[in-house]
C-alpha cells in the first residue's frame, strides 16, 4: 500500500486557499500539554496539514551544561522531562560513569532500578490522566493524579523533592533508602495494581473510548522506525524495541519482565501497551525489593569528577521512550566539552503531523496525548 | 380580575425566581457531584460546604468587564445570549408541576398555562435557542467559536429529529398534546409511560443529553479542543446568560421527561392502592423529586464518560437513534390501534 501522505523533507509553503481554514492551536491552548503550538490547516473539521512550532520552553540546557561542572548537570537534567526526572538523572549519570569507566555498587544499581520504575509509573499516570481528559473523561485524570501523589510522597521521603529530584549522583546515589521505605513501596505497588483495574473498567471496554482511539493515528512499524518513533508508541506499532531488554542498564538484566507489543499501531494500542507497562513496572519493583543486596550505595569516585578525554553515547528507556546522552569531554576542563540529548519527546513529536493528517480536530488532541510529550524535554 | 391577571403574574414571578435559583444551585450541585465522584471536595469556602458559592459566582459574573471583541458584529453579538436564554425560560410555562391545589385559599392548577398543543409548544420554542448558539459563534468573528457553532447547529438539528419522534410516540399513547392530559392519561391507566415505552425514554434521554450539549455530547463547547466553544469570546454577564440557558435547558429536559415518562406529579405505582399512604406527599414534591433524580443522572453521566467525536455523534444520531425512534413510532401506532 502506498502512503497517501508521503513524508517530504521540505515544508509545504502556506497557501492562502479560500477553501481551507488556518487555525492556530496553542501555545496557550489547554490541551497541548504545555506550550506546544500547532498551525492547522483545516478543510471543514478535517486536518489537511499541521505545522508543529516548538521552542517556547527553550532554556538552553545543553549549552548551559557546558559551563556547569559534572555534578551540577544532574539537576539540569531534572528540568528536561520534569514528569520523569529520575530517569533523566539515571541516563546522565550512567553516561558519565561509562565515560569514566566507574563501577557502581550493586545495591545502588538496584535502588536506581526501583526509582526508575517508580518514575515510569508516575509518568504513565500523568499520561493516562491527561490523555483521558483530552478525550473528555475528566474523572480518570483526577484518579490518576491521586495515585501519582503517592509516588511523589515516596520520592519525597527518599530525596526530599517531589518533582525535580536530583536523586542520583555520578557513581551511585546520594543516600541509602530510608527505614521502612521498601514496605511503603510494596504497598504502593499493590494499590497501583488495584487501581489499574479501575481505570480499565472506566476506559478499556468503553464504547466511546474505543471509537475515539481505534484506528486513530495509525502508523506502521516500518514508518515508525523511519521517523524515529521510540518508546511505547513504537512498540504499539509492533516493533520489539526496549533499551531495558536490548542493551540492559542498571540492574534490569537480573529481573524477569515482559515487553508489551501492539499490533495495529493506533491510539488504542498505544493505550494498551502503556497500561501493560504499569503491570510490568510493579513486577520489576517487587523483584528488585525482594533481591535488594546489602552494601554501599556510592562507588569509589574521585573527589573531582573529571572524565578523561573522549566521547560517548548512552541511551536508556525513559517512560517516554529512548533518552540518549552524547557527552564529549576534553579531559582538561571541569565541564563537558559538548553535551547533547536525544530526547524521546522531540523525536516522537516530529511524527505528529503525519499522524494527524486526514483526522478531525478532535483527534488532534487525542494524538498529542497519545505520543506523551513533555515540552520541557522537547525544547530543553 | 384576580383569577385572570394577578394569579398568572404571581405564578410567572414565582416560576422565574424558582428556576433561576434552581439553575444557580444546579451549577453548585454539578460541581459538588463531580467533585465527589472525583474524590475531591468541590466548593467549600463560600458558606458552609460552599452553599453560598452560586451567590458569589453571580456577583463575580455581574461585576466582570463585559467585552465585545472589536471585530464582532455588535448587534448580533449582544442579541445571541438573549435568544438562547429566553426560550429556555419560556417553555416552563406549560410544564405542570402538580395537580390542582389550594394555594392561600385559591384553588389553582400548578402551571402557568395549559394549552392544548403544549408539547408542540415546547418543541418549537425550545428549538429557537439554537439560533442564539449559531449567531453567538458567528458574531464573535473568531475561528474557534465559528467551528463550535457549526458543530452546534448540526448536532442540535439532528438530535431534535430523534427527540421529536419519541414525543410523537408519547402523543400516540396519551392521545393528547396537552401536558396536563398526558399526566392524567397515565393516572387513568395507572402506569408510568416509561414502563410501556422504555426505548422511547432511552432515545429521549440520549437526545436530551445531546440537545443540551451535555457530556458525552458536549462538542460545541469541548474545552479541550475548542477552548470553550461558541461562547469563547463572551465574558461577564453575557457569558452567564449562556450558562444559565444551558442549565435551564437541562431542567426543561428533565421536567418534560418527568411529565411524559414518569407520571409527572403522580406518586410511584399510581395503580397500587396499598401505597395510598404515599399520597400524603403533595404532587409537586413528587414532581421535583423525579426531576432532581433525572438531573443527577445528567451530572453522573458527565463525570463518567469520555466525549464522542463530531462525526461519530452525527452517525449515532442519524443511523441509530432516528431509525429506532421512527420504528418505535410505527410499533406504538400499531399497538394503539390494535389494543
Amino acid at each position: 500500500m502506498t502512503d497517501p501522505h508521503p513524508v517530504t523533507a521540505t515544508r509545504t509553503p502556506v497557501q492562502f486557499d479560500t477553501d481551507e481554514l488556518v487555525i492556530n492551536m496553542g501555545p496557550q491552548h489547554p490541551s497541548t500539554h504545555g506550550v506546544l503550538r500547532l498551525i492547522l490547516r483545516l478543510d471543514g473539521e478535517r486536518v489537511v496539514d499541521a505545522d508543529v512550532v516548538i521552542g517556547y520552553l527553550h532554556r538552553g540546557i545543553e549549552k548551559l551544561s557546558e559551563s556547569r561542572d559534572w555534578t551540577q548537570i544532574v539537576l539540569l537534567t531534572d528540568r528536561m522531562d520534569y514528569v520523569a526526572a529520575a530517569t533523566n538523572n539515571l541516563g546522565y549519570c550512567e553516561t558519565v560513569e561509562k565515560l569514566m569507566g566507574l563501577e557502581v555498587p550493586r545495591r545502588a544499581q538496584y535502588i536506581r532500578t526501583v526509582l526508575a520504575e517508580l518514575q515510569r509509573l508516575a509518568s504513565h499516570l500523568v499520561w493516562l490522566g491527561t490523555h483521558a481528559m483530552d478525550i473528555g473523561a475528566v474523572t480518570v485524570f483526577l484518579y490518576c493524579l491521586r495515585e501519582r501523589e503517592l509516588v511523589l510522597d515516596l520520592f519525597e521521603e527518599y530525596c526530599g523533592a517531589r518533582l525535580t529530584y536530583n536523586s542520583m549522583r555520578v557513581g551511585g546515589l546520594p543516600a541509602d533508602l530510608p527505614v521502612g521505605w521498601d514496605r511503603k513501596v510494596r504497598e504502593f505497588c499493590d494499590i497501583v495494581d488495584q487501581k489499574i483495574v479501575d481505570y480499565e473498567q472506566l476506559l478499556t471496554q468503553n464504547r466511546i473510548w474505543l471509537e475515539r482511539t481505534r484506528d486513530i493515528g495509525v502508523i506502521s512499524g516500518a514508518d515508525a522506525i523511519a521517523m524515529g518513533f521510540c518508546g511505547p508508541p513504537l512498540r504499539a506499532s509492533g516493533v520489539m524495541r526496549d533499551v531495558r531488554k536490548d542493551e540492559p542498564y542498571a540492574a534490569y538484566e537480573e529481573f524477569a519482565f515482559d515487553i508489551p507489543v501492539g499490533a495495529a499501531g493506533d491510539t488504542y494500542d498505544r493505550y494498551l501497551v502503556r497500561l501493560e507497562e504499569f503491570k510490568q513496572s510493579t513486577r520489576i519493583i517487587r523483584q528488585a525489593l525482594d533481591g535488594m543486596p546489602e552494601g554501599p550505595v556510592m562507588g569509589k569516585v574521585p573527589r573531582l569528577i573529571k572524565p578523561p578525554a573522549g566521547e560517548t553515547y548512552h541511551a536508556i528507556e525513559s517512560p517516554k521512550g529512548e533518552i540518549g546522552f552524547f557527552i564529549a569531554s576534553d579531559g582538561k576542563s571541569l565541564s563537558p566539552y559538548r553535551f547533547r540529548v536525544r530526547p524521546p519527546s522531540f523525536c516522537n513529536l516530529q511524527v505528529l503531523p503525519k499522524l494527524v493528517r486526514g483526522h478531525l480536530v478532535a483527534d488532534v488532541v487525542a494524538l498529542i496525548g497519545t505520543i506523551d510529550i513533555v515540552l520541557g524535554e522537547v525544547d530543553r | 380580575m384576580i383569577e385572570t391577571l394577578v394569579v398568572p403574574l404571581v405564578k410567572i414571578a414565582v416560576l422565574l425566581v424558582g428556576i433561576l435559583t434552581a439553575v444557580a444551585y444546579l451549577v453548585l450541585l454539578e460541581r459538588k457531584v463531580q467533585a465527589w465522584v472525583q474524590v475531591r471536595l468541590g466548593p467549600m469556602r463560600v458558606g458552609p460546604h460552599g452553599l453560598l458559592q452560586p451567590v458569589a459566582d453571580v456577583i463575580k459574573l455581574i461585576i466582570k468587564e463585559d467585552i465585545t471583541p472589536a471585530r464582532a458584529d455588535r448587534w448580533v453579538y449582544t442579541l445571541a445570549p438573549i435568544i438562547v436564554l429566553v426560550p429556555a425560560l419560556v417553555v416552563f410555562a406549560v410544564i405542570p408541576f402538580g395537580p390542582e391545589t389550594n394555594v392561600f385559599g385559591i384553588r389553582m392548577p400548578l402551571h402557568v398555562a395549559d394549552i392544548n398543543v403544549g408539547l408542540l409548544y415546547i418543541v418549537s420554542i425550545a428549538s429557537l435557542g439554537i439560533y442564539g448558539t449559531i449567531l453567538g459563534g458567528w458574531a464573535s468573528n473568531s475561528k474557534y467559536p465559528l467551528l463550535a457553532s457549526l458543530r452546534a447547529s448540526a448536532q442540535l438539528v439532528s438530535y431534535e429529529v430523534a427527540v421529536t419522534m419519541t414525543l410523537v410516540s408519547m402523543i400516540l399513547m396519551a392521545g393528547s398534546l396537552s401536558m396536563v392530559e398526558i399526566v392524567e392519561s397515565q393516572q387513568a391507566r395507572g402506569l408510568w409511560f416509561v414502563f410501556a415505552q422504555p426505548l422511547a425514554f432511552f432515545i429521549y434521554f440520549v437526545g436530551g443529553l445531546a440537545e443540551t450539549n451535555r457530556a458525552p455530547f458536549d462538542l460545541p463547547e469541548a474545552e479541550q479542543e475548542l477552548t470553550g466553544g461558541f461562547h469563547t469570546e463572551y465574558s461577564g454577564i453575557r457569558f452567564a446568560l449562556f450558562f444559565l440557558a444551558e442549565y435551564a435547558n437541562m431542567i426543561v429536559i428533565a421536567a418534560v421527561a418527568t411529565t411524559l415518562f414518569f407520571g409527572g406529579w403522580l406518586r410511584p405505582f399510581p395503580s397500587v392502592a396499598a401505597l395510598g399512604l404515599l399520597d400524603i406527599v403533595p404532587g409537586w414534591i413528587w414532581f421535583l423529586l423525579k426531576t432532581f433524580v433525572l438531573l443527577y443522572v445528567f451530572l453522573w453521566v458527565r463525570a463518567t464518560l469520555p466525549r464522542y467525536r463530531y462525526d461519530q455523534l452525527m452517525r449515532l444520531g442519524w443511523k441509530v437513534l432516528i431509525p429506532l425512534a421512527i420504528a418505535n413510532v410505527i410499533v406504538t401506532a400499531i399497538a394503539v390501534v390494535v389494543l
